[in-house]
């Protein structure tokens, strides 16, 4: 297939990497939140989360990333089952669940990215200090990385928590609405660095609210409301059909 | 001068400078938690537990009060993090109306109690009259404090930025937090000595406060607030004999004074600083 052709520049890796997830179910409390939802994709991948507010595209990135208690259903990466938590899956929150005032600087936020690896205890090694580094460099924070969080553009803050990622050595990256509240320049450096990322061999997973987008920003997109509506390329699976029936027959009904 | 070779002054200075850096310390966690309220909320929350001690046990002593503290402050505290699990109370409306309660359960008691002078300085603090059993005790606390602190850092620091990606790492979070509140209330215990437990909210809240206004570091917050506290502490015992007020009260004007200080002078985030830029 000729979508799957950029596959070939995944830098890091001789084959590809899986990510499958086979009938996920998310209750919260004791209202259904994700139903059965499964996909199957791999590493140079961006994939877009959509469907309308409340359609369980957080609750997804969350349950991927073990925030929140998955009733059933698996999760495969790299052909291991990940039972809770993955040193190689990096969550990234929507602005707004981030604490900004937290006095912390951007460097001392990617600092937490290697905490993995260091456990609580191991002081920081050459090997850690150098993988700051890097991430700091690779997304061009290294001068701003005395900066309190706060005092960030939001596309510094969005790249702030992308170097965090990439401190940890993360595979996949899991980003809850990146692009929302970026300006159109910002939007087109974020845009830009994810088809990097992904071409490095990492796996993308990000919520999405703007439809048009999407097919510009991303390779594949599953279509969320509650249950799974559809997953795939996304000129494939975002027919005009599709939008209407997932989007507007909410509109419809009220 | 002739004052530093008095025992009971080396001891107050000694104590003063122990209790503010293990408390300035800790209050690099308070302003993290931006819980700065329920701090104050449990110092009140110790003198109706003091006070109930005393009735009960008919004597005051170090250990009465200091169990008495500590149990007012964990049933008040505990009890507005149950209740708020509901969802239904927030859990700063639960603290309010309970530790109100519990302080109201004091002025109620006051009266009936004999010792009312001795009483005094559990409420209002004196450091030059501390014993060297009380002295072990604030050492001991603040011991507890440091070490478990120091120890746990980084699972504290991840619990407090994002409890959730902290819960997914496996950071026990709930533990954590329970933790952190325990050891708030053994730093409150702690200064009782030197402050008093209606003051105690300053050494636990202005040390670090004002770091956060000098400097974006956070590992600054802790070292930085005990500094702050242990040689505020400290001056202020010197320059509360030589200007004759009391210590409690010294310590706690001083650091107040540091605070609007750096809240003028800070190079970064001063006023004066803002005006220049």
């Amino acid at each position: 297939m000729s979508d799957h052709q950029h596959h070939d520049c995944c830098a890091h890796h001789e084959h590809h990497h899986e990510l499958v997830i086979d009938s996920l179910t998310v209750h919260y409390r004791r209202v259904l939140a994700l139903d059965r939802v499964s996909l199957a994709t791999s590493c140079g991948n961006r994939v877009a989360l959509v469907g309308p507010n409340g359609a369980g595209k957080s609750t997804l990135l969350k349950a991927i990333a073990g925030l929140v208690p998955r009733t059933s259903g698996t999760i495969r990466w790299r052909g291991t089952t990940v039972r809770k938590w993955s040193r190689e899956f990096a969550y990234l929150p929507q602005r707004e669940e981030v604490d900004w005032a937290f006095p912390i600087t951007v460097r001392g936020l990617v600092e937490m990215g290697r905490y993995p690896q260091t456990g609580w205890w191991r002081t920081f090694s050459a090997a850690d200090v150098q993988a700051v580094d890097l991430a700091l460099e690779s997304l061009g924070l290294l001068d701003l990385q005395q900066r309190q969080i706060r005092e960030l553009s939001g596309g510094q803050q969005q790249r702030a928590f992308l170097a965090r990622a990439l401190a940890q050595e993360a595979h996949v990256l899991l980003l809850d609405e990146p692009f929302t509240g970026l300006d159109r320049q910002a939007s087109r450096m974020l845009a830009d660095l994810l088809g990097t990322l992904s071409h490095e061999g990492r796996l993308v997973i990000a919520s999405h609210h703007d439809l048009d987008s999407t097919s510009r920003l991303f390779d594949e997109v599953l279509v969320l409301k509650t249950g799974q509506r559809g997953f795939g390329p996304v000129d494939e699976v975002l027919t005009p059909a599709l939008i209407h029936e997932v989007f507007d027959a909410e509109k419809a009904s009220l | 001068m002739e004052l530093l070779s008095n025992p009971f002054y080396q001891r107050a200075l000694a104590a003063a400078a122990f209790i503010g850096f293990a408390n300035g310390f800790f209050s690099g966690f308070v302003v993290l938690r931006r819980s700065a309220l329920s701090v104050s909320a449990l110092s009140h929350t110790m003198l109706p537990g003091i006070a109930v001690a005393i009735l009960a046990t008919g004597a005051l002593t170090q250990w009465n009060a200091f169990a008495g503290a500590l149990f007012a402050a964990l049933i008040v505290g505990l009890g507005s993090v149950a209740v708020s699990r509901g969802h239904r109370v927030e859990q700063g409306t639960a603290l309010a109306v309970l530790y109100t309660a519990a302080f109201a359960v004091g002025v109620a008691v006051l009266p009936l109690l004999k010792t009312r002078q001795q009483l005094e300085d559990w409420l209002f603090g004196n450091i030059v009259a501390v014993g060297n059993g009380d002295l072990l005790i604030s050492y001991a606390t603040g011991a507890v404090v440091l070490i478990s602190t120091s120890l746990l850092m980084r699972p504290i620091l991840l619990t407090l930025f994002e409890p959730n990606v902290a819960a997914a790492q496996g950071v026990p979070v709930r533990f954590i937090q329970y933790l952190l509140f325990g050891l708030l209330v053994l730093s409150l215990v702690s200064s009782l000595q030197a402050v008093g437990c209606v003051l105690s909210v300053g050494l636990l809240v202005a040390p670090a406060a004002t770091v956060s206004l000098l400097t974006d570091k956070t590992s600054a917050l802790f070292w930085g607030g005990g500094l702050i506290g242990a040689l505020g502490s400290a001056l202020a015992v010197v320059l509360s004999s030589t200007i004759g007020i009391a210590p409690g009260p010294a310590i706690v004007i001083l650091l107040g004074i540091l605070f609007v200080a750096a809240y003028l002078f800070s190079p970064r985030y001063g006023l004066l600083a803002g005006r220049r830029r």
